[in-house]
């Protein structure tokens, strides 16, 4: 058991607390770039792609995890990012400008939507923000002389000057440092106020107007930032897949997304990672299960989303904390060993709030 | 009847009309309210939720350095009152609230904090998925001397300015006693303690005007007794004016400097606790008229 003895204020603002955040954090980034020459390129490109979906899983984070707002469209910002890449990389802009501008207007996109946020709550901000998914879907099917409509649109390989990247192990160390840079910007605004504005939002608005805060402003910034990092996202998957239709953004691929937050743990920003690698692994498990189960339930169609579905439930049964909940409690588990008792994440249930002014 | 004003001869609200004719009130006593500058004034601040005049043509001015406090009986509108200066609820027309010059209906809901009013509720509101000491962060968002970019690069102002907030949240905690609970969950916290860390949020946000909102439900006798010295020590030290609403009568009358009495929306009264509590109609807003006898009558 490790007990930080603390001396000054610095040692809470720092963002590797002791040593063993050094040594595990510093291994985790080791492996990370050593992987195109450790992993079979079948591997990498999985890898690669827990890396994009954790981009767009830290920008649905802060939204849903950290500022109490849900939003079942989240694919379209995803979507807006992708086609802004592939027509920007297309008409022979460098990779990195169009990069900015596909997290720009993706950012624009969800101000626009963040506006019925100010004024609609809970479920009801789901169903808007699903309406706004299927306007964006269409968009991208009937915008044929920009978007390819259904017959769907190439993207070019990123290329800066005369430098392609355009092998997979190029990419995969682009997608790195965009998520290591987004990963930073995250925690960076979690330990500031205004990370803290947004917590305050989630656990009660009306406390946190009365501290100050702008919740209009504030939720509309939040709605921002997780747009911008959906289109980051969505630009590298572009360049990931290579070929764009609106059948890749629709609703199965925001409810995708929704479920990689909740899975992952809401409220944690070690979460977005483990529910991408979720995401990315499940199809794999399924696939190996299809071939020893018998064929009656292995063949069967829509297996994936019935396994979807079952863990999802259990999740919320049994761990809503998600996957990093579980963590947590292993990594107490063997730091008390053999003192652990069962009670110690139950919280008690929370005293009656005011409902007057709700 | 007309509603009593609470303070005559105060000079009226800036940018407004005149408090009304100077009609002699038999229930202000006190003869220094001439000089006493007052902080917060209400004007004729009524509220209507529905068929419910929850507040009627409520007036009183709290001075600079008072604990003045609200009493009343259940839905009186004591806590509609805290709301309107939230400007959680918006009064109807004609009323006034001026907080040190600034007209607080002109404000939005987050303005109120920023001119320096912070408050608590009666329910706790607190973030209870946040630690005390990040709680008591957020009482700090007025001051924030960073923008969004700072934040998100955590520049060497942002970090410095972390630090000075930090501090000043240090003094709250040791003012308060909460050194133990700092980094604790909300939710793991007992209800005496989080009543402790609503008030510690409060005062981490530097008011000039702190109010309470019953501070002492909810606590048992050594609890109160602490808030009590609390409550005394943030108008004594840091010059804080309190205004409150609070249900202890032996509460009310070792703290407050003036108490003013509600019922069914409207003021009944307003003078010292003493004053207040001998007062005839506060007596009978509490336990009924000795005319009336009815309610007693056994039904047949």
């Amino acid at each position: 058991m490790r007990f930080l003895f603390k001396t000054d204020y610095d040692q809470d603002l720092r963002l590797v607390k002791h040593g063993g955040h050094v040594f595990w954090y510093g291994l985790l980034m080791l492996l990370l770039v050593a992987s195109p020459w450790l992993l079979p390129e079948y591997w990498l490109t999985q890898l690669t792609f827990v890396l994009i979906y954790g981009v767009v899983g830290l920008g649905l984070m802060l939204l849903a995890g950290f500022t109490g707002l849900f939003s079942i469209g989240h694919a379209a910002f995803l979507g807006v990012g992708a086609y802004t890449q592939a027509v920007l990389v297309n008409a022979g802009l460098p990779f990195p400008l169009a990069l900015a501008a596909a997290a720009l207007l993706s950012a624009a996109v969800g101000v626009v939507v963040g506006l019925p946020a100010l004024r609609v709550k809970g479920i009801y901000l789901g169903i808007a923000t699903l309406a706004f998914g299927f306007i964006v879907e269409e968009v991208f099917a009937r915008w044929d002389r920009v978007t390819g409509g259904n017959a769907g649109v190439h993207v070019k390989a990123p290329a800066l000057g005369g430098w392609k990247l355009d092998s997979s192990a190029e990419f995969y160390f682009l997608c790195l440092v965009v998520a290591v840079l987004a990963t930073l910007a995250i925690v960076n605004l979690l330990r500031s106020p205004t990370g803290r504005a947004f917590v305050a939002i989630r656990d009660s608005e009306v406390s946190a107007q009365s501290m100050g805060i702008h919740l209009a402003r504030y939720k509309t910034l939040s709605f921002a930032i997780s747009a911008a990092l959906a289109g980051v996202g969505g630009a590298l998957y572009a360049h990931m897949i290579k070929f764009l239709s609106p059948d890749q953004f629709n609703i199965i691929q925001s409810i995708d997304l929704l479920l990689m937050v909740v899975i992952g743990g809401l409220g944690s920003v070690h979460g977005a990672f483990l529910g991408a690698i979720f995401l990315i692994t499940m199809p794999e498990l399924i696939g190996i299960a299809k071939g020893v189960l018998p064929d009656v339930i292995g063949q069967a169609p829509g297996l994936k989303g019935a396994v979807y579905g079952l863990v999802l439930i259990g999740f919320v049964l049994f761990e809503p904390l998600g996957l990093y909940g579980r963590w947590l409690k292993l990594r107490t588990y063997l730091q008390v060993f053999p003192l652990y008792r069962r009670g110690m994440f139950k919280r008690q249930k929370s005293f009656q709030k005011s409902d007057r002014l709700k | 009847m007309t509603p009593p004003r609470s303070d005559l001869r105060s000079p009226p609200p800036r940018g407004g009309a005149a408090s009304g004719p100077a009609e002699p009130d038999p229930r202000r006593q006190h003869g220094s309210a001439e000089t006493a500058d007052v902080l917060l004034s209400a004007h004729d601040i009524s509220v209507r939720f529905g068929g419910v005049l929850a507040v009627n043509q409520v007036s009183f001015d709290v001075r600079r350095g008072e604990v003045f406090t609200l009493i009343g009986p259940n839905g009186a509108g004591k806590t509609t009152v805290f709301n309107l200066i939230s400007r959680l609820y918006t009064p109807g027309p004609g009323g006034r609230i001026v907080f040190d010059g600034t007209d607080l209906l002109a404000l939005a809901p987050h303005g109120v904090a920023q001119r320096g009013i912070a408050r608590t509720f009666q329910n706790i509101e607190l973030f209870e998925h946040a630690t005390v000491l990040q709680n008591l962060l957020i009482g700090r968002h007025t001051h924030r001397r960073t923008g969004f970019w700072q934040d998100l690069l955590f520049t060497p102002a942002a970090r410095r300015a972390a630090i000075a907030d930090r501090e000043q949240v240090e003094r709250v905690i040791d003012f308060l006693d909460l050194a133990h609970h700092r980094d604790t969950m909300i939710a793991a916290l007992p209800y005496g303690v989080r009543k402790v860390v609503e008030l510690a949020r409060a005062l981490a946000l530097e008011p000039r005007l702190l109010m309470l909102d019953e501070p002492s439900s909810g606590l048992n006798v050594e609890e109160t007794d602490d808030m009590a010295w609390w409550i005394d020590d943030i108008r004594r030290e840091f010059g804080i004016t309190v205004l409150m609403v609070e249900h202890d009568m032996s509460l009310v009358s070792r703290v407050s400097d003036r108490v003013l009495a509600m019922n069914q929306g409207e003021v009944i009264a307003l003078g010292t606790p003493g004053q207040v509590q001998a007062d005839a109609r506060v007596v009978e807003a509490y336990l009924g008229s000795t005319q009336d006898l009815s309610g007693l009558r056994r039904q047949p």
